[in-house]
């Protein structure tokens, strides 16, 4: 079910402005991959061109190529919708859908596309969602009502199980601890330890402990000064980047000596 | 142990503020204009009621069409319903297709000048809609009637054709274009409140336009929707000269393509000049009823509102 990804010569542009260059690197499936670096280097931007999300801004392209699993995501012919069903994406702030109860926040992106399901398919998908979301035995005595009634981080957990109920190949997560607190965030990472072995992970933090506790390799993205795109400084295995990164920047940031 | 003790001073007192005279000045202009508003509606009321006491009391066989008030009222409040229904069907889904296009679809600039050309649309006088629908609408709308009553004249809403076009769904057609500003301004203003991120929530999903167009915006403007369809269907209620021009008034029919029917507005316009006596008193009788309608409706449209206040994402 999940997928590798090749990234090869990305540039990315929100109009005139070029905020990210030449990133290139693989994500490997099964495994969590974290994005570190300075705010305003372009995690984020480079988050969403994996899921051709970039594009939904105005004036927002990209050049290069994405490869998921050796088909570029960008082909003329690849719908982006489609790409969007394969590759997941949690946001930042929790966002579940406030006119939907619990359940059909589960299943938002299910019936889309009018596929049909019958009720016990649906039951059966929504709580085996939200059990891989570790959010079941919080929720199940109240599936209809409110998502926007439960606390933040079970929200988050709860926008985690609409991603997954779609079965994606790749789930991407952009800070998704960062308005949680300290319990909410151990339940997360703990849930990213166990999507990793059905999903590929990419996830941005800016907490470098996260990104030591939960991730297998990690991308390090820095900007030379403000106004310049920002670029991939290097990429490898989490523990080598923490215990012995190659390049000075690197080194100078996880260290605190910088951002 | 200094710590642990009751401080010696007593808290500082809150409430009683310095009184300020610009503070003054507001709050009593503020609160006066609270409470006029509330004297004249109570006037109003006043008014209304008794004046329009006689009529309850009064020998059926002098009420208009000599059978008592309810029955000379019912056939104007059926006008009237009917009319701002048709209206209201026609314009609400033309104008939330106007204000998603607005809103979602087109270019910035070109999003602009149609939303400003409807507003525009709201400037127009409705005399000017009532001369517009007699001169030019009414007369064009004459082959459409023939052809409904020669295809479907089996149903009782299409069994004759006017010839001149002067019919209640002529007037329910203008008045429809007429509240179609409102309905599409206020629907325009709510879907592009629509929050970000529920937007791009539904695209992470895989939704197309339409799809996130149906999980996240309409959802989220429906009560706006509802609260302008309910400000456009109570204009459509009062409205009073396009109608009194347009409609060829007659005694109450099925028929919506002959002349007939009158709304309670246009009742009241075309006789209270001349009315005296009970007959003034038969007409603001209809005026109250049409009132409390409105009143219901408007009480409706807020409880369809808070039915569903928990999902509505204010929170
Ligand atoms: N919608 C946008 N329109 C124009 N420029 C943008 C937009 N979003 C981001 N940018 C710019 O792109 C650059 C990268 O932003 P991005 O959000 O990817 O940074 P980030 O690394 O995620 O930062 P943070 O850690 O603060 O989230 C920044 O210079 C930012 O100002
Ligand atoms: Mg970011």
């Amino acid at each position: 079910m999940s997928k590798r990804i090749d990234v090869k010569n990305l540039d990315i542009y929100y109009g005139a402005f070029h905020a990210v260059k030449n990133v290139s690197m693989t994500i490997e499936p099964r495994s969590v991959t974290a994005f570190i670096g300075p705010s305003g280097c372009g995690k984020s931007t480079v988050l969403r061109t994996l899921n051709r999300m970039h594009e939904v801004i105005p004036g927002a392209y990209t050049t290069g190529e994405v490869l998921m699993d050796d088909k570029n995501l960008y082909a003329k012919d690849t719908d982006p919708v489609d790409v969007r069903r394969q590759v997941g994406m949690v946001f930042q702030r929790p966002n579940p859908f406030p006119t939907m109860s619990i359940r059909e926040n589960v299943l938002a992106g299910v019936t889309l596309n009018s596929k049909r399901l019958s009720k016990s398919a649906a039951d059966e998908l929504a709580e085996q969602s939200l059990r891989g979301a570790n959010l079941w035995t919080e929720v199940k005595d109240r599936l209809d009502r409110p998502g926007s009634g439960l606390s933040g981080g079970q929200q988050q957990r709860l926008c985690i199980a609409r991603a997954i109920a779609v079965q994606p190949e790749v789930i991407l997560m952009d800070e998704p601890c960062s308005a949680l607190d300290p319990i909410s965030t151990l339940a997360i990472e703990d849930l990213i330890n166990e999507l990793k072995s059905d999903y590929t992970v990419v996830i941005v933090t800016h907490n470098m402990q996260q990104a030591a506790r939960v991730s297998d390799r990690t991308g390090f993205f820095n900007l030379e000064a403000t106004g310049m795109p920002g670029e991939l400084v290097e990429m490898d295995d989490t523990q080598k980047i923490f215990s012995n990164p190659s390049k000075p920047a690197t080194e100078d940031y996880i260290s605190g000596r910088f951002g | 142990m200094s710590a642990t003790t009751a401080p010696e001073t007593p808290p500082q007192q809150h409430g009683k503020p310095t009184k300020r005279p610009g503070d003054v000045l507001f709050r009593g202009l503020s609160t006066a204009s609270a409470f006029s508003i509330l004297l004249i509606l109570a006037g109003v009321a006043i008014f209304l009621v008794s004046e329009a006491l006689p009529v309850f009391g009064a020998d059926p066989a002098e009420v208009t069409g000599g059978e008592g008030f309810v029955s000379y009222v019912w056939p104007l409040i059926f006008g009237t319903l009917v009319a701002s229904l048709i209206a209201m069907v026609v314009a609400t889904p033309v104008a939330v297709g106007i204000a998603l296009f607005v809103s979602h679809y087109a270019p910035k600039r070109l999003g602009t000048a149609i939303g400003f050309v409807i507003d525009l649309l709201a400037a127009v006088p409705s005399v000017v809609f009532g001369m517009w629908g007699f001169q030019v609408f009414a007369p064009r709308l004459v082959p459409f009637f023939t052809w409904l009553s020669d295809n479907l004249g089996f149903l009782p809403f299409f069994e004759t054709a006017s010839r001149t076009g002067r019919t209640i769904l002529t007037a329910s057609l203008v008045l429809a274009v007429m509240i179609l500003p409102i309905i599409t301004a206020v629907s325009r203003e709510v879907f592009l409140q629509t929050p970000r991120l529920h937007e791009e929530a539904a695209l992470a999903l895989g939704a197309t336009q339409w799809e996130m167009i149906r999980t996240a915006v309409l959802p989220f403007g429906k009560p706006g929707v509802i609260g302008g369809t309910m400000l456009g269907l109570g204009r459509a209620l009062g409205e009073t000269m396009a109608v009194a021009i347009i409609l060829s008034p007659g005694v109450f029919t099925w028929n919506l393509i002959d002349s007939g029917n009158i709304t309670v507005p246009a009742e009241i316009a075309l006789n209270f000049p001349e009315a005296a006596g009970l007959r003034l008193s038969e007409l603001i009788a209809a005026g109250l009823v049409l009132f409390g309608i409105t009143l219901g409706v408007n009480l409706l449209a807020r409880w369809v509102v808070n039915r569903r206040a928990e999902f509505s994402g204010a929170n």
